[in-house]
This record gives structure tokens, sequence and C-alpha cells, in this order.
């Protein structure tokens, strides 16, 4: 039992760091004095580093070499991570292409969408989003009602709404989720498509959260014209091809632990400062209950790691760190206000954007029901909920709906 | 990184659960709960032919030095079927013992399990408490360590020490001119008188210990070691405690599964679907920690105790929290003399607050993090 790198892994390491500590001058910076403010010149920025860290071969380090990666495994992956975030530079901008909506396009794509996005996407030229989740289709993404027609010529009309849509905004673009037949059973009726964003009839809205700021996006799309060629992983396999970039969510997801920052040691120091919140057992007693939690989840991530490195993919059970850390930190933030006072939500404090995101967070990915249900359901093998879905045409299954509201 | 079980320890674990699989120590509980912990099977000879006794000790004093780890491994299983195997007593005792060479002497007898040892619990000073203290016999404040005095004997009061009862040779911790220092004796010494107690929980064999200018063998481990055997105490109730909790929740996810109510069975209900899915977030989050304890021990002796006390304290939880969640699944009859769950969660009420109790442990994962904040 051990937490060190194998021979391998340190001069992996060791290059790495090497390249980051020759290069880590050119990194935007996004914190602290001299930080870019503007957003358009910040979005240019970090393209700019996404392209350098990809031809230093740091970018899409598990993608194949002939798409331009490393064909190394998820361990070399997170070593790039754990040196990037030493370094205190960004990260990739589109982590979302690249962790997950190019290996999708690599399992599923032609050869033609393959040469054609792939390079582009790892070097930052063309962002992408995750076109997937509705308004009234998030925990159950496959109830979504974003309607592609195909025409006689083969091509397809798109026409329906997207939301929390991250990158929106910049990105070239998206992956798309759309149904394509609803005279069948909701999960077959699907496909999934490559949306140009800048494509007539697009529109991108932000949509602003709790803090005020707008990390989300809701994407409308007024009968866009798509080529025939847009499709990705065939017609009517669009949930098949949606489960790959699921999976590839819980790999980021585990690959990335605790790199929100919502660490024990980091909530430890915001309190330690005040001497009577030190001393105050109901205060302490918590700090110590959030911070075992919070510990948990690293050990749970290295536990993650190392199936990962046997070569194992993570299953739905990766939900539980996740309902951990955001629980916990809900709990941390709250704990925080209650020892600094109004002051910890002062636009300026380092913890009143927390306790603004971290409500919307606890629904991201599955909300923590849904997670609860799947869990219980594939790791503990309870049965499921009875549905009201299962064999029916999604076409009926709209009316029936519609008759029950 | 590898955060995996060895090979051996796989074996280990399996040896253990089939070893333990000979004797019916869930219905013992019972049946000592009626009439007295004499009923309860001797488990010694098993773990004596197991070579458990000697887990902690190293290869040139006859045991088999292994790691912490390893002896967590067991504890758990021990755990799952409540089997009183007198381990959280006298590895943290075997492991005092071995760190100096004043307690060489003893050290072979119980490697092989001819005699049997037990710890009496010295919690170190902590960010707060500048004392070393230890369970008092009632209430919220700690006690004080028994002191040594210039002629080496001892003299003091230990309150609810694991495995007490019947051991050969009892290794704590008094001070002696304001300083800590490890200590041996015998059963049978002058002054000395082990009052058995049972408190709720029929598989803890619990003594109240008194030393009364008892003669000693003074030992020469550090106070390092003196405060490493109070945490590795702490990761072995968590590791006992999380073997409980897998328990609790395979019998209560089998039950889910199997009793059906308005047409269904009661597992698809998400409000007994979402309590048990918050068992086993909480038996993940407990057994991540026991690797986390089990790492730093050698890894990283600095962290050992901050890991082994979120252990301590996440698995105190859980084990509430499952054995609650048990008898609930089961409705009624869960809370019922015919069946298991009320015994786990004795188990749970008493783990508790053996120890320095897990909120102790609570407290003490917070004091280790603001001591390392402010320096």
């Amino acid at each position: 039992m051990d937490l060190d790198d194998t021979p391998d892994q340190g001069a992996y390491r060791a290059q790495v760091r090497a390249w980051l500590d020759q290069n880590k001058h050119s990194a935007p910076v996004l914190q602290g004095e001299g930080a870019l403010t503007d957003e358009d010149e910040i979005v240019a920025a970090r393209r700019a580093w996404q392209g350098k860290l990809a031809e230093a071969g740091l970018a899409g380090v598990t993608w194949p070499k002939e798409f331009g990666g490393q064909s190394l495994g998820p361990i070399e992956q997170v070593i790039c991570n754990q040196e990037i975030a030493r370094a205190k530079v960004p990260g990739i901008l589109d982590a979302i292409g690249v962790g997950m909506l190019g290996p999708t396009i690599i399992a599923h794509g032609t050869d033609e969408q393959k040469t054609r996005y792939l390079g582009p996407m790892l070097h930052g030229d063309e962002v992408w989003c995750q076109l997937f989740s509705e308004p009234a289709a998030g925990s159950d993404l496959a109830a979504v009602q974003t309607r592609a027609r195909q025409q006689d010529d083969g091509s397809w009309r798109l026409t329906g709404q997207k939301v929390w849509t991250t990158n929106a905004q910049f990105a070239s673009y998206g992956l798309l989720l759309a149904r394509t037949d609803s005279d069948v059973p909701k999960h077959k009726g699907m496909t999934m498509f490559i949306v140009p964003m800048d494509a007539e009839g697009v529109t991108v809205r932000g949509l602003r959260q709790i803090s005020g700021e707008a990390e989300f996006n809701e994407v409308f799309f007024d009968d866009v014209a798509l080529e025939e060629g847009a499709v990705v992983g065939g017609v009517g396999n669009g949930w098949g091809t949606a489960l790959t970039t699921l999976m590839y969510e819980r790999v980021t997801i585990g690959l990335g632990g605790e790199g929100m920052g919502y660490n024990s040691t980091r909530f430890a120091a915001a309190i330690a400062g005040d001497e009577a919140a030190r001393r105050d057992p109901e205060v302490r007693h918590q700090l110590g209950e959030i911070a075992s939690e919070l510990l948990a989840v690293r050990f749970t991530g290295y536990r993650t790691l190392t199936a990962l490195q046997k070569g194992q993919i993570p299953g739905p059970e990766a939900g539980l760190a996740k309902v951990t850390i955001v629980n916990g930190a809900i709990r941390a933030g709250d704990l925080i206000a209650d020892v600094l006072g109004p002051d910890a939500l002062d636009e300026d404090s380092d913890w009143a954007y927390m306790i603004s995101f971290l409500p919307g967070l606890k629904s991201a990915g599955g909300t923590e029901e849904i997670l609860r249900n799947t869990i219980g359901e594939r790791v503990l093998g309870l049965p499921p909920e009875p549905r009201l879905d299962k064999g029916i045409p999604f076409s009926e299954l709209r009316s029936k709906e519609g008759a029950a509201a | 990184m590898n955060l995996a079980l060895s090979d051996e320890q796989v074996f280990l674990r399996e040896a253990a659960r089939g070893a333990l699989s000979r004797f019916k120590t869930v219905e013992a509980a019972r049946e000592a709960l009626d009439s007295d912990q004499s009923a309860l099977p001797d488990l010694w000879p098993m773990a004596t032919e197991a070579g458990w006794p000697g887990l902690l000790i190293d290869d040139a004093h006859g045991g088999a030095g292994l790691d912490v780890f390893d002896a967590m491994l067991v504890l758990g299983e021990c755990g799952r079927v409540l089997a009183g195997v007198p381990l959280l007593g006298h590895l943290p005792a075997t492991a005092i013992l071995g760190s100096g060479s004043a307690g060489d002497g003893l050290l072979a007898p119980l490697a092989s399990g001819e005699k049997r040892a037990a710890y009496l619990p010295a919690e170190p000073p902590g960010e707060l408490e500048a004392r070393w203290t230890c369970d008092p016999a009632r209430g919220l404040a700690r006690a004080e360590l028994p002191a040594v005095g210039a002629d080496g004997t001892v003299t003091g009061h230990v309150a609810f020490v694991p495995d007490a009862p019947g051991a050969d040779v009892l290794v704590g911790v008094g001070i002696k001119d304001g300083s800590p220092v490890g200590f041996a004796v015998e059963a049978g010494a002058a002054g000395l008188e082990v009052e058995q107690v049972m408190r709720y929980d029929s598989t803890r064999k619990l003594g109240h210990v008194t030393l009364a200018g008892t003669p000693a063998t003074i030992l020469d481990a550090s106070a390092d070691d003196l405060a490493s055997a109070w945490y590795l105490a702490q990761a072995l109730i968590a590791a006992e405690s999380i073997g409980s909790v897998e328990t609790a929740l395979d019998v209560a996810v089998a039950y889910a599964k199997e009793r059906h109510t308005f047409g269904r069975a009661i597992g698809s209900y998400q409000a007994v679907k979402h309590s048990l899915t918050e068992v086993l977030r909480q038996l993940d989050n407990g057994r991540s920690l026991l690797y986390y304890a089990g790492w730093a021990r050698n890894g990283s002796p600095g962290e050992f105790p901050l890991a082994a006390s979120a252990a301590r304290s996440v698995s105190g939880r859980a084990l509430d929290f499952a054995a609650r969640a048990m008898i609930s699944v089961h409705g009624g009859i869960g809370a019922t003399w015919e069946h298991d769950a009320p015994l786990y969660f004795r188990r749970a009420q008493l783990s508790r607050r053996l120890l320095g109790g897990s909120s102790g442990a609570t407290d003490r994962v917070a004091g280790e993090l603001l001591a390392g904040a402010a320096t």
C-alpha cells in the first residue's frame, strides 16, 4: 500500500514538471496581481495556453497518438493535472471537450469526423460544449424533446432547447442529443449530432445563477440545418452514444478529486484565525465531522486511481463522493459564515461565491436523489422504482403526461 | 499509487472470516445478555491458532511483524460477526512493548498467545488539553493518568478498559515527574484490581482497573510511541465498527429486496433506498479512512493522529446510522429480541463511548487541523 509513483510515473512527472517550470511564465494569470479581467481576453489567452499544453503533450494525455494524444493511461493524466495545479497555472479551457466529448467521437465518430474535429478540439482552436440537458430532461435525460427531422436529401432540421450548457457562449461546436423518432420507446428514438454553434437559428443566452454570474447558458435551436454527416454513432443510437459520454464524465470527475478546492485544510484555515471559534466545542465538532468526510473523499479518490490503473472503470458508486463533497462543502460554508459573520457573504470574501454556487452544484450531473436511486439499484441491487415509461412510444408518453397535468 | 489489498491481505481477511464462521458469535451475544458473559465462546484459542496475537510483534520476538492495516482487516472481520476477540486490548499493548527494549521479556508469550495483554487507554495531549488523560468512570471531564512513583510503583485508576478482565499483562501510560512513561503490570501484582463491568453490549469485556502502589516494569517506549498506541486503538475500533456496518447493510438490503408492501418490494421505495445508500456512503467513507490510517501509520506517521481520528469519527457515526437503519428497514421486528439488529445497535452505542468516544475523535480531527493551520 503506497501513494508513491512507480519509476516510470516518477520519470513522467519530472518531465511534465520540467516543461511547466520552463513555460509557466507564458500561462494566463487569472487570479491576484495582473489578473486578466476581460472575458474575451481570458478566453483567448486560455485557448492559446491550451494549444501550448497540447503541443507539449499535456492535454489529451489518454487520447490515442493518431489523434494528437499520448496514448498514456489515466494515472499519467492525473500526474499531469497534479503538476499543473502545483505550478499554479490554469489547466485546459475545454476540459469538457477533451475529457468527455472527444473520447465519445473517438469511440463512435466516423473517420471524417475524427480527422476534422479532434485536432482543433485538442489544441483549443475550436471549443466544444455538451448539449444534453433540457428544461424537462435532466436527471431523466432520455426524455429529451429537442427534435431533429431528416429531410428528403438526407440532411436534418433541428428545433428545441438545451440548458446548463457550459462554454456555449464561445463554443464552435456542440455535441447534441436529439429525438429523431417519437414512435418508439424513449431510449430508442434518439440520435447524437455535431452542431456548429454559428449555424443560423442557434441562439445562446447566459443563465445567471445565485452568485449573479452566468456560468451556464440556455441554447435555442430554431429550424437549424445540419448536414447528413453530422450524425455521431448512427441514427437511433443516441442513448448508447450518450452513455459513453457519461462514462467519461465519471472518469473525469474521478480524476479531478478535490480539484474544486473543497478540502479540509482550507476550511480549517478559515476558522483557525478566530480564537473564540477554535475553542468553541460546537464549531470544533462541526469542523471535525466535515473534515473527516472530506479526508475520506481524498482517499476514495486514491482508491479510484488504483482501480483505474488496473484498467477498471469507475461505476455509479463514484457519485457518492460527489454527494459527500457537495454536502460537506455546504456545511463548511455555513459554518464559516457562522464564524465570520456577514463578512463571509461579502462579494469580495473567499466564501460568498462558494456559498452561492453549491445549491446548484447539488443537482449538477444528476440530482442527489437520482444519484441515490441509481446507486441503490446498480450497486446495492435494490429493486427499481416502478416505471410508467417502459416500452411506451415517446409520443404516447407525452400525451399521457399532458392528460395527467 | 497502490491503495488496494494485496493478495496476502485478501487471504488474511478470508482466513479470518472462515475461522470466525465456526462460532455462533451473534447468537452467543444474545444469550450472554440474558445470562452473563461466561456464555460467550472463548475465541482466544482460535485467535492464537490463526496467529493474531503476534500480528504486530516483530519476527525476532515470535510475531508475524505485520502492519497495522493487516490488524485492521482482522478487526473488521470480528466486527462483522460481533466476535469478542480481545485484540482491541491486546494489540496496542504489544505495540507499546515492542517499541522499546525494556518490555522485550514479555513479548514472546504474548506473541504466541500463551499470555494475553490489555492496553490501558491513555489519550495524548491535544490542542486545547495539555495533559495526558484517560476515560473517566462517569461524566465529561477527562481523568488523570495513574502516577508512577520514584520506586517504580503505579497508583491510579483507569475506567472502561477493553479486554482487561482475565488479561495476564496490563500495559499503560503513567505520569512520572510530569512526563508520560510506559509501564506494564502483571496479573496478581500487589494492589492491582480489575473489576469486570458489562454495559449494554455483552460482547465487550470491560474492566475498571485500580492500581495501588502496584509494582510495575517501567518501559522505555518514547512519548510518540505511547501516543501512537492511542491512535492505533482508534484505528482498530474504527475497523471493527466498519465491519459491523457491512453486516448491518447486507442484512438490511437483503430484507428490503424480499419484503413487500403495497405490491412492491420495500427496497424500491426511495425513502428506503436512500436510507440504505446513505449507509453505503458512510461505509465507503469509513473504508477510505481505514486505508488512510493504515497507510499513514508507516507512510506518513505525522498524519496518523489525524487519519486514525477521522476514521474513528466517521466509523462511529456510520455504525450508529447503519444500526438504526437496520432496525427501521425491518420495521417493528427489527427492534425485538428475536432479531440480530438490536445486537448491532447495542454494539454501536457502547463502541461510540469507549476509548475517548467517537465525538472525542471528531474533536481531535478539528484540533489537528486547527493546530496545523496555525503554524
